[in-house]
């Protein structure tokens, strides 16, 4: 997926303007380039970010309908969190339409918390290292998360109870 | 890091300005608030998604971990959390109409009052229904 004229910021330029190219990146020009300086290419060749951003949006809008709902099922109607226990979650889950919405609930609202972690770590931590560590110890989280979270929906056992 | 300033001859170049784009705008404090309420819910969730695990240990430890919801000052909290979430619900479906409706630029401002219009008259309602038993719970009324 390499840009083959990504390799070179100068591009196709001839060989005789590209010391004058290269002069625009002097640190007092503050990365304003030079008029009718040759478009650098900004593309890498990967649209990771273009997806982050429209996942972000489109797993919003189905959020805004699981997660309210979720709300309000668990602290407004009938009585709200003061009717939770091991019983009334067995209740549900004996449904798999409920299974469904939380499943989906599960990894939708995960990996959408996730991603807006992941670009605010990118934008405060300083030092490479921090970022590392931190975007691992993200990914970690995020595997531990939605794997429990599945794991205990798809083996409840609802005889527990009896 | 370092604040100083460079000088180049008889130029002085200032340092790059540090701090905010929007400079205390509403803008901008819409958006600080909605990056919190992200963090903060993501954090619930992970901490929710360990809670509820324990419906598979057992029913006795599930229960006694829900009964802690059911204190009054956590009550309190998940008032919090709940406007908290609706803040950034209702925030996302605005950052939504400014990226894909052609007007949403235009009534970007006037979107954020009506959201938090709709914020507070939803939260009316959303705290009387979640504080109601407990309030009366602590003034000596019946469970
Ligand atoms: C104080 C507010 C909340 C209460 C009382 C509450 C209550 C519950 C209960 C009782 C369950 C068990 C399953 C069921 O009955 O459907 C559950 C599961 C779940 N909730 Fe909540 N919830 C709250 C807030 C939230 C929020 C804000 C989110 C999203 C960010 C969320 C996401 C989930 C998910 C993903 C599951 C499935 C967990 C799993 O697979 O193990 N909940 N919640
Ligand atoms: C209820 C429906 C939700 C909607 C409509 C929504 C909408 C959005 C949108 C559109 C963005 C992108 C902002 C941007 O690109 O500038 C965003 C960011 C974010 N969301 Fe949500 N979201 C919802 C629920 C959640 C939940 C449940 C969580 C936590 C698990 C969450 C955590 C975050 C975080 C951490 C960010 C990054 C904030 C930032 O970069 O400043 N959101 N949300």
């Amino acid at each position: 997926m390499t840009n083959p004229t990504a390799s070179s910021p100068v591009g196709s330029l001839p060989p005789d303007l590209s010391g004058a190219v290269a002069s625009t990146s002097d640190a007092s020009s503050r990365g304003i380039e030079a008029p009718r300086a040759p478009r650098r290419r900004v593309r890498t060749g990967s649209n990771f970010e273009m997806y982050s951003w429209l996942f972000m949006r489109l797993s919003g809008i189905v959020l805004v309908v699981l997660v309210l709902g979720h709300l309000l099922i668990m602290n407004v109607l009938d009585g709200g969190v003061h009717r939770i226990n091991w019983g009334f979650v067995a209740g549900r889950w004996a449904s798999p339409f409920w299974q469904i919405w939380d499943l989906a609930m599960l990894w939708l609202a995960e990996l959408h918390g996730a991603n807006g972690l992941r670009v605010i770590i990118n934008d405060y931590s300083r030092r490479p290292g921090t970022r590392f560590w931190l975007q691992v110890l993200l990914a970690v989280s995020v595997v531990l998360t939605v794997g429990l979270g599945s794991f205990v929906i798809f083996t409840f056992d609802p005889s527990m109870g009896s | 890091m370092s604040q100083t300033v460079e000088s180049r001859g008889s130029v002085t170049v200032p340092p790059p300005r540090r701090g905010s784009v929007y400079r205390g705008d509403a803008g901008m404090w819409s958006w600080v608030a909605h990056r919190i309420t992200g963090v903060l819910t993501f954090f619930f969730l992970f901490n929710h998604v360990l809670d509820t695990s324990l419906v598979r240990v057992s029913p006795e430890s599930y229960n006694e971990i829900i009964e802690l919801y059911k204190n009054p000052f956590v009550n309190l909290m998940e008032v919090g959390l709940v406007g908290a979430v609706l803040y950034h619900a209702l925030n996302g479906i605005r950052i939504m109409l400014i990226d894909f409706w052609s007007k949403g630029p235009k009534y970007q401002r006037l979107m954020l009052w009506i959201e938090l219009g709709v914020w507070f008259v939803v939260m009316v309602p959303g705290v009387y229904f979640m504080m109601e038993r407990t309030v009366r719970v602590m003034f000596g009324g019946a469970e």
